[in-house]
């Protein structure tokens, strides 16, 4: 980008926020943000819902890291949805070299129970996923300058990423004990950062604060908090009285009637008690101290320009 | 949204025979809102004596019902006009405490308190995907069974998937089905006194597999859960069918709940359509937040154009705000209709019903009777 100051300085980007707030959107923005100037850079999801894929209008991804999009200037952004099944064979096989006993394993379930019957269990592989692929070198280079996680929402993401408490529960000595410190340490260094995205409306204020509150609780750093979908303040100064939309409805040529003029003032009137709403939320993501960021609301919808449009917004951010 | 017709929610709420209302949908969308609206309706409008389960209300909707923790009780909702004979109740699901209360129902006290003390226990009762879910459809269940209730409104609860809410009690069944389970208890069932003993005979590679990597103390633990999970193992499977099948009656009503968002939407209509393949009776859909302009006539370019004439001029700032205003307010509402006939395209026979978006959120019982008034 040019710029002096890296305004993102982690490298592991874990988004979150609450259900319907865009953070797949979010996370994707920020991966092709990350990737401008010739970066590499892989965006991960954790929770088998297909949402890159959906985002992208890609097929379903598979547990591959596949190139998603390429960005100006030579960089490219790279997809990865891992699947807890996957992430424990091939843990399996990193470390106990199984093979084919893999396999056999899940072909009796093994693998299934095993995932669900300690959910832990199951962040410790996801995590411990994203961690390798973080730390990751290939020929002496890092394998990805940044890597965005859409992580689970505000309401699980404390005990999603605090999985050594989970698994301390279940496991006290092991290399599944080993493996879930690790993790633990990278979450909480400078390396990683957890960013918050949240509309300007209550419920996800509310759960954005709490979120916070758990991960501070939890000693995990908290980046910034993304306000997503805002729109510009519209009326700056004045009471608007149906006098004033009466002499000016007529001045601009349009309908003055009774019935525009009472329309329009209800109009109004909704939008200010909405947009006085939305500045005592500001006001209180704003008492955190965490820096916020504002993207705009997307007309069309979020498609590959509007994603692109975020990105930009991110990086000057 | 022409297409559909509308939902005629007060006849569904009047009507007798209407049992349960499920509200389901992505998160986000104002499900238990909607569910407390309803309730709200049902008691002051069609006299009902109602109950809403909710599973994870936002705090001040939950305060405004009176509900102030998780308590697994209905509790009676002040501030509702009783003068058509109606009552509100309103509970929270305690997901932990159902869970504890359906295993004391199917075992010993003394294999009750050893099923509590065991770490897999506890992690599964509290964190096992779809618990939560089975749960709610547990507490619906024992609801039902007590026949104190004119209707039952259930919040489904916020799954990453709107869908998880039906699969969990198969995804139960299926697991305590599964073969690996029956693996794990064969030694138990055949009365060995190790049940590895005779797993390591027939499945080395697993079990030395499972010692590697989990360790030997967490076997133990697990072997006295599966065990135990095993006495109460036709209960588990008897329930969770027995649940399916009220839930698959004419009693029940279910309505998608979505609001104008493309993943939203989306998900009401994968839910849609399983609701149609599972034989389950949807009634229809309901719109949350949905815009609405109040000077429908005028489009939103001429409006624009006028703003950026005035603007020119000088004079009449604020009706240019006004105008403009105005302008995003039919875009944002054009956007909607766009989005809300994805669906109503799709589901031509599902009724549905938009509900005006509300300024500030609801938290009050008047709020609520707002929304009820909006949706019947």
């Amino acid at each position: 980008m040019g710029e002096q100051v890296n305004r993102w300085p982690a490298r592991l980007h874990v988004v979150t926020g609450k259900g319907g707030t865009g953070k797949t959107s979010v996370a994707a923005a920020l991966a092709l943000g990350l990737a401008a100037g010739g970066k590499r850079t892989l965006l991960v999801e954790v929770e088998g819902r297909q949402g890159i894929a959906q985002l992208f209008e890609t097929e379903p991804l598979p547990y591959k890291e596949l190139r998603i999009a390429q960005v100006a200037g030579g960089g490219e952004v790279r997809a990865l949805a891992v699947d807890p099944e996957e992430a424990l064979l091939e843990y399996l096989d990193m470390f106990y070299h199984l093979g084919a006993a893999g396999r056999a394993l899940r072909k009796v379930g093994a693998i299934d129970f095993a995932t669900t019957i300690a959910p832990g269990l199951r962040d410790v592989l996801l995590t411990g996923k994203v961690k390798e692929a973080t730390t990751r070198s290939q020929d002496g280079k890092r394998a990805y300058d940044a890597v965005v996680l859409d992580a689970p929402p505000t309401g699980r993401i404390g005990r999603f990423l605090n999985v050594t408490a989970e698994t301390a529960k279940l496991a006290k000595v092991g290399p599944i004990k080993t493996q879930s410190d690790s993790v633990a340490a990278l979450l909480r260094s400078p390396i990683s950062s957890v960013h918050v995205v949240t509309l300007l409306e209550e419920m996800p204020v509310q759960e954005t604060l709490d979120a916070i509150a758990e991960l501070t609780a939890l000693r995990i750093p908290v980046g910034r908090i993304i306000l997503n979908a805002t729109r510009p303040a519209l009326v700056t100064s004045g009471r608007v009285t149906k006098a004033e939309l009466k002499r000016g409805l007529a001045e601009a040529g349009l309908p003055s009637d009774p019935a525009t003029v009472t329309g329009l003032a209800t109009e109004v009137k909704a939008h200010l008690t909405r947009q006085e709403l939305e500045e005592t939320l500001r006001a209180e993501l704003s008492e955190t101290g965490y820096p916020l960021v504002e993207l705009p609301l997307l007309p069309r919808g979020v498609d590959q320009a509007g994603l692109d449009e975020l990105a930009a917004a991110l990086m000057r951010a | 949204m022409t297409a559909s017709d509308r939902l005629d929610i007060d006849g569904l709420l009047a009507d007798p025979a209407t049992r349960i209302v499920v509200c389901c949908g992505a998160g986000g969308v104002g499900k238990t809102t909607t569910a407390a609206a309803i309730g709200v309706r049902a008691a002051e409008v069609h006299g009902r004596r109602t109950v809403v389960l909710t599973i994870d209300p936002a705090r001040r909707l939950a305060q405004s019902m009176g509900l102030s923790e998780l308590d697994n009780t209905p509790r009676q909702v002040k501030g509702i006009d009783a003068e058509n004979g109606g009552e509100l109740h309103a509970m929270m699901l305690d997901m932990k405490r159902t869970f504890d209360e359906v295993v004391q129902q199917h075992t010993t006290p003394q294999r009750a308190a050893e099923i509590f003390a065991n770490p897999f226990y506890q992690a599964m009762s509290s964190t096992f995907a779809g618990t939560q879910e089975y749960m709610a459809m547990e507490k619906l269940g024992q609801l039902r069974a007590t026949d104190e209730w004119d209707l039952i409104v259930v919040d489904t609860p916020p799954s990453r998937s709107a869908l998880d809410f039906l699969d969990a009690p198969a995804r139960l069944s299926r697991f305590l089905d599964g073969r690996m389970l029956r693996m794990l208890l064969a030694p138990a069932r055949t009365g060995g006194r190790s049940m590895f003993s005779l797993v390591t005979a027939s499945f080395g590679l697993f079990s030395r597999t499972v010692q590697k990597v989990l360790g030997a103390q967490l076997l133990t633990d697990l072997s006295g859960f599966v065990a135990a999970l095993d006495s109460m193992f036709g209960g588990f499977r008897q329930r969770a069918d027995e649940t399916y099948r009220i839930l698959q009656d004419p009693q029940t009503a279910f309505l998608l709940v979505a609001a104008p968002e493309r993943d939203a939407v989306r998900e009401a209509a994968y839910f849609a359509e399983r609701l149609v393949a599972e034989r389950m009776p949807l009634a229809g859909l309901v719109l949350n937040r949905m815009h609405r302009s109040e000077v429908p006539g005028l489009p939103a370019d001429r409006s624009e154009a006028a703003a950026g004439a005035l603007d020119a001029t000088g004079d009449h700032k604020l009706t240019a705000d006004a105008l403009r205003i105005h302008a995003n307010l039919v875009r944002q509402t054009e956007r909607e209709q766009k989005v809300a006939a994805t669906f109503t395209d799709a589901f031509p026979a599902v009724p549905a019903v938009s509900v005006t978006a509300q300024p500030a959120d609801v938290h009050d019982v008047d709020g609520l009777r707002t929304i009820g008034a909006l949706l019947a």
